[in-house]
C-alpha cells in the first residue's frame, strides 16, 4: 500500500508525458491515450485518497530525496486527494461527453494537438493540487494559463481567438502580480516550502518586523489569484473566454481551470502564510465584500444575457464570489463551504455547459433563449441534464447546491454579525435572482414550439421531425454528470467528513 | 520622510525595479497595441527578475563554486536565486511565444495591432 506514495508524482508526469506525446499523433490515437490516461488517474487519485484515510495523515514525497529546506515536495492528505479524484472524474466526463462537437469545432488534423493541451491542462491542475512549493506552484500557474487560452482559441474562429487575446493578457497581469508576491515573500522568509515558510513567518512575525511588507505581500497574491479566478472586479475576461470555446473546453475552464487556482489560494493562505495572520491583515474582509458583491452583480448579469451560454458563463462569476465570501469569513466552517460550493459548481457547471451543447444542436446551433424553445423535447436527455442542473444551482434538496447553501448560512451564523445579516441577506436575494434566470431558461427550454416544430407544421408533415440521435459517448457522459451530483448531493455527510479530516491534515 | 527617500536612493536596484515593472504593468494593461502590450509584459517580468536578482546578491561575495578550497559558507551567496530567475525566463519566454502566435493570428485576420479595434470589428461581425 506504500506504492501510492508515488501516484502522486507519477499521475503528474504521466500527463505531460501523454501531453507532449500526442502532439505527434494521429487524432484517433491521441484520443485513446488520453482517455487511457485519464481512466488511469481516475485510479491513481482514489488510490492516494484512500490510503491518506486509511493511514489517517498526510504524506510527504522528497524529490531527489533532498531533505526539507532545500528540496522539492509533493505532498498529499485527503482533501488534495479528493481534489485530484474530483478533477480527473470532471475532466473525463467532459472531454468524453463532448467528443461529437469537438469533431464539429475544430479542424480535423489537429484534432491530436486538443488532446495535448487537454493533458497538459491536466498535469498543471494537478500539480497546483500536490505542489508544497510555492514557485513550483507558480510554473504550473503559468503553464496552466498558457494551456487554457490554448483551449478557448482552439476553435477556429475571429471571436475564440479575441476571447483567448483577452484572457491572456488578463491573466498575465494576475502572474505578474502573483510572481512579486512569492518573490518579495522569499526575500522575507528565505523558503520556497510551505511549512518552512510559514516557520519562518513565525519568527519574522514574532520579531515585529517587515509588517508593512507582509501585507503587501498577502494583497499581490491575493489580487494576482483573484484575477486569475475571476473574483468580482476582475471578471470581465471571464464570459467571452468561456462562450467563445468549444463546449468541452467551456466546461473545463470554468468548473476546474478556475478552481485549481482558488485551491492554491486556500493552499498559500492556510499552509504558508497562516490564517490568523490573514485574518488580521484584513484581506479576509476585502474578499468578503467583493464575493457579496460578486454574487449579486455576477447573477443580475446573467439575467440580462439573452444567450444561454452566456448566461451560464455569467453565472460562474457569481458562482466564485460564493467562494471567495466563504474564505472571507475566515473561520473553519467557512473554509469547509467554499471548498464544498468548489465541489458543487465544479460539478453542476460542467454539466450544464454540455447540457447546453446537447440543447444547441438540436436548435440551429443557436443557444438565444428563444430559439431554444422546445428543445428538451428535441433532446430529451440533454434537457433532463439541463433541469437537474438548474436544480441544483437555484438549491433544491437533494441536489449538491442545497447542501452548498445551508453550508455557508451555518458558517455565517457562527461568524456573527456584522457579517451575518450580510451574508444571509445575499444569499436570499442571490438565490431568488438564481431562480429567476435558470427557471427562465428551464421554462423556454420545456415551451413546445421553436425550430423544428416550426418547419414541419409550415410543411404539413409532423412526422418528419428529425429528433437528434445522441452519441454514446455523450450518453454515457451525460449519465455520469448527473449520478455525480445526486451523489454529491445525497452523500454529503460523508463527503463532508473527509473534507472536515482533511482541512485537519491542512497543519 | 527624507529618511525613506535616503532608503528609496540606497536600495536604487528595487527602486529602479519597481518603477519597471510599473511601466511594464501600465503597459500591459492599457495600451492597445498587441505588441506593445508584449513588450510591456517582457519589461514587467524583467523587472521581477531584476528585483530577485538584486535580493539575491551580496557585495563581495561570490558564486558559490568551490575553487580554491574555501568552504565557509559566509564567503558564498545563496545560488537559489539564480535559479528562481533562470526558470522565470523560461516561462515568460514561452508565454511571449504564445502571444505572439496568437498575434499572428488576429493580424492576419484583421489586419490590425489595434486591439480596440479588434473588438469593434468582432462586435460589428456578430450584428
Amino acid at each position: 500500500m506504500d506504492f501510492c506514495k508515488n501516484f502522486p508524482l507519477f499521475s503528474i508526469i504521466i500527463c505531460l508525458m501523454g501531453g507532449v506525446i500526442s502532439s505527434a499523433l494521429k487524432k484517433k490515437v491521441a484520443r485513446v491515450i488520453s482517455y487511457i490516461i485519464m481512466l488511469l488517474l481516475i485510479a491513481m487519485s482514489v488510490g492516494v485518497l484512500v490510503y491518506c484515510i486509511q493511514t489517517g495523515e498526510p504524506f510527504v514525497y522528497k524529490m531527489g530525496h533532498f531533505p526539507a529546506p532545500w528540496g522539492n515536495e509533493v505532498r498529499a492528505g485527503v482533501l488534495e486527494g479528493m481534489f485530484a479524484v474530483f478533477f480527473s472524474v470532471i475532466m473525463f466526463l467532459a472531454v468524453f461527453s463532448g467528443e461529437k462537437y469537438l469533431d464539429e469545432d475544430i479542424v480535423s488534423q489537429k484534432g491530436n494537438l486538443y488532446f495535448s493541451l487537454i493533458l497538459l491542462l491536466m498535469s498543471s491542475l494537478l500539480a497546483l493540487v500536490y505542489t508544497n512549493d510555492i514557485f513550483t506552484g507558480y510554473v504550473f500557474v503559468e503553464i496552466n494559463t498558457i494551456s487554457a487560452a490554448g483551449l478557448v482559441a482552439v476553435k477556429n474562429s475571429g471571436r475564440s481567438c479575441v476571447a483567448a487575446v483577452k484572457y491572456m493578457i488578463m491573466s498575465l497581469l494576475g502572474s505578474g502580480l502573483l510572481l512579486i508576491g512569492i518573490i518579495v515573500l522569499y526575500d522575507i522568509t528565505g523558503n520556497l516550502l510551505l511549512e518552512s515558510i510559514h516557520t519562518a513567518l513565525g519568527n519574522v512575525i514574532e520579531s515585529g518586523s517587515y509588517t508593512v511588507a507582509l501585507t503587501i505581500v498577502i494583497a499581490l497574491i491575493t489580487v494576482g489569484l483573484s484575477i486569475k479566478s475571476a473574483l468580482f472586479p476582475f471578471h470581465s475576461w471571464l464570459p467571452d473566454a468561456h462562450s467563445a470555446s468549444t463546449i468541452s473546453s467551456s466546461a473545463v475552464l470554468s468548473s476546474l481551470v478556475l478552481k485549481a487556482y482558488i485551491i492554491f489560494l486556500i493552499k498559500i493562505f492556510y499552509r504558508a502564510i497562516g490564517i490568523d495572520v490573514i485574518v488580521k491583515s484584513g484581506v479576509c474582509n476585502v474578499l468578503f465584500v467583493c464575493g457579496i458583491a460578486g454574487m449579486l452583480i455576477g447573477s443580475l448579469f446573467a439575467a440580462a444575457q439573452e444567450d444561454v451560454k452566456r448566461m451560464i458563463a455569467y453565472s460562474s462569476v457569481a458562482q466564485i464570489g460564493y467562494i471567495f465570501m466563504g474564505l472571507g469569513l475566515g473561520t473553519k466552517l467557512g473554509l469547509i463551504a467554499a471548498v464544498y460550493h468548489i465541489f458543487m459548481h465544479g460539478s453542476t457547471k460542467s454539466m450544464l455547459f454540455m447540457a447546453v451543447g446537447g440543447l444547441k444542436e438540436v436548435s440551429g446551433h443557436s443557444s438565444y433563449l428563444e430559439k431554444i424553445k422546445g428543445s428538451g423535447y428535441r433532446n430529451v436527455l440533454a434537457g433532463i441534464a439541463f433541469a437537474v442542473g438548474t436544480f441544483s444551482m437555484v438549491g433544491l434538496p437533494l441536489f449538491p447546491g442545497f447542501i452548498s447553501k445551508v453550508n455557508f448560512s451555518q458558517a455565517g451564523i457562527e461568524a456573527g454579525n456584522p457579517k451575518m445579516m450580510v451574508l444571509l441577506i445575499t444569499l436570499a436575494i442571490s438565490t431568488v435572482l438564481n431562480c429567476f434566470y435558470f427557471f427562465r431558461a428551464v421554462i423556454n427550454i420545456y415551451t413546445p414550439g421553436g425550430e423544428r416544430e416550426e418547419i414541419a407544421y409550415a410543411s404539413g408533415n409532423t412526422e418528419s421531425v428529425r429528433i437528434e440521435k445522441n452519441t454514446a459517448t455523450y450518453v454515457i457522459g451525460i449519465i455520469g454528470f448527473i449520478l455525480f451530483n445526486l451523489f454529491l448531493g445525497t452523500n454529503c455527510d460523508f463527503v463532508l467528513t473527509l473534507i472536515k479530516q482533511g482541512i485537519g491534515m491542512f497543519r | 520622510m527624507a529618511e525613506f527617500f535616503h532608503s528609496l536612493f540606497l536600495n536604487y536596484y528595487e527602486s529602479i525595479s519597481m518603477i519597471l515593472f510599473g511601466i511594464g504593468f501600465t503597459t500591459l494593461f492599457l495600451h492597445p497595441n498587441l505588441m506593445k502590450k508584449i513588450m510591456g509584459f517582457n519589461i514587467m517580468d524583467t523587472a521581477i527578475y531584476l528585483f530577485l536578482a538584486a535580493k539575491g546578491y551580496i557585495t563581495g561575495r561570490t558564486a558559490p563554486i568551490v575553487t580554491d578550497g574555501i568552504t565557509d559558507a559566509s564567503k558564498y551567496i545563496n545560488p537559489v536565486p539564480a535559479g528562481l530567475v533562470l526558470t522565470g525566463i523560461v516561462v515568460s519566454v514561452s508565454v511571449t511565444a504564445v502571444m505572439l502566435s496568437f498575434t499572428i493570428r488576429l493580424y492576419r485576420r484583421y489586419h490590425t495591432l489595434d486591439i480596440d479595434e479588434i473588438f469593434r470589428i468582432v462586435k460589428k461581425e456578430e450584428e
